[in-house]
């Protein structure tokens, strides 16, 4: 179950900031909930989530449970040179996803 | 008490009688007293006008998530569905796509008509027992469970290639029975609380169960993405929460009277468009 969406601004503009978007499919799973015979689920929740851009790192978010499943999450990057934003998480099992969007950058 | 085949809205007559006079709307009484000794099947359970759908009753920030075909968390299943189409499976060693090639194509309208009779299979199929069938006799493959990943995402990419289509099933020929038991369900009193479907979504459409709108209880919308279970959901796990909440006892995902009443349901929700991937509270 790794999987993602990004989604970048059609128009980007160098020297200017656009905004990422990302929506992660992952159950987000609390640790507090009990399956139906009474035994306790695992908390697994996403830990940390990064962002780089063309190798750099442009945003890193630290996560716990209190965030909803398949969370959705929006930062802005300033564009520098056209290249890849390159999206990665881990959870609390050790399960990594990512994924990556091309970034076209005018003028 | 009021009979089952009286409307709920009384305005449906009102306007008759304003259009046409006040013959005219004692004729319109008695056409709807022969209707429910079932003269006439083919006659329409909510007038067309009248007729709205659950998305109506959300929020305005409910509505944008749905619209947004980014932020709308049902997306990641239509996207997963595609996914699979394209993936070989089962015995046989074939795609979805391998003899239905490109849904965008093939697939349009398709979930709009069911649930469907099907002749060959001799039963009443909804999406869900359709895939099934293709992944059990053409691919020679094990059937899927309800409410599993790969189910909900199959069923909700077919669904979404109907999207703004209107609900426009066949409740003619053998299907006819099956409708017929689906009408008798909605109306039937159950659980604890002896409430039928009709007594909140005919009678009380549109008020408030405590925090809670009543909508007309369309599944136009389905497979949908429920922010209260935080995931992606059959019609038929919607139609056991309501189970559940009138405290009866919950028949099993795909049980022939939840079928049946899902036919029901798609007939009253007739010319409603498809939404899905919906999302709904």
């Amino acid at each position: 179950m790794a999987d993602a969406r990004i989604q970048v601004a059609a128009q980007i503009r160098r020297g200017e900031p656009f905004e990422v978007k990302v929506i992660i499919r992952h159950a987000m799973e609390t640790g507090f909930r009990l399956t139906d015979d009474g035994k306790p689920i695992a908390r697994n929740v996403i830990r940390l989530v990064t962002c780089h851009y063309n190798g750099a790192e442009v945003f890193r978010a630290e996560t716990s449970s209190g965030l909803s499943a398949n969370p959705y999450i929006s930062f802005f990057v300033i564009a520098r040179d056209s290249g890849e934003l390159v999206l990665e998480w881990i959870d609390d099992t050790g399960v990594k996803g990512s994924e990556r969007a091309p970034v076209v950058v005018a003028g | 008490m009021r009979p089952w085949w009286w409307p709920v809205d009384a305005s449906i007559v009102m306007r008759f009688a304003q259009a046409a006079g006040a013959a005219l709307a004692a004729c319109a009484v008695v056409a709807l007293t022969l209707f429910s000794s079932g003269a006439t099947a083919q006659a329409r359970s909510i007038a067309l006008p009248d007729l709205r759908s659950g998305s109506t009753y959300m929020s305005a920030d409910l509505r944008t998530m749905q619209g947004d075909d980014f932020a709308n968390p049902g997306m990641l299943w239509v996207e997963k569905g595609a996914k699979l189409w394209n993936t070989k499976a089962g015995a046989q060693d074939q795609a979805c796509a391998t003899c239905h090639q490109d849904a965008k194509i093939s697939m349009k309208g398709v979930s709009a008509r069911y649930p469907a009779f099907d002749n060959k299979a001799g039963k009443l199929l909804n999406l869900e027992g359709r895939v099934n069938q293709c992944r059990t006799l053409r691919q020679g493959a094990a059937a899927l469970p309800y409410e599993s990943e790969e189910l909900l995402a199959l069923t909700a990419y077919l669904a979404h290639q109907s999207r703004g289509m209107p609900v426009n099933v066949s409740i003619a020929g053998a299907a006819q029975g099956h409708f017929e038991q689906g009408r008798a369900q909605y109306q039937r009193r159950i659980g604890q609380m002896n409430l039928a479907c009709m007594h909140c979504h005919d009678w009380n459409a549109g008020k408030r169960l405590l925090a809670e709108n009543i909508s007309q209880g369309h599944g136009n919308a389905y497979p949908a993405y429920r922010l209260e279970w935080q995931n992606a959901g059959s019609l038929h796990r919607r139609l056991r929460a309501c189970y559940f909440g009138v405290r009866a006892e919950m028949p099993p995902p795909g049980a022939q009277e939840l079928l049946d009443l899902e036919l029901f349901l798609a007939w009253r929700a007739q010319g409603l468009a498809v939404e899905t991937p919906g999302v709904r509270r």
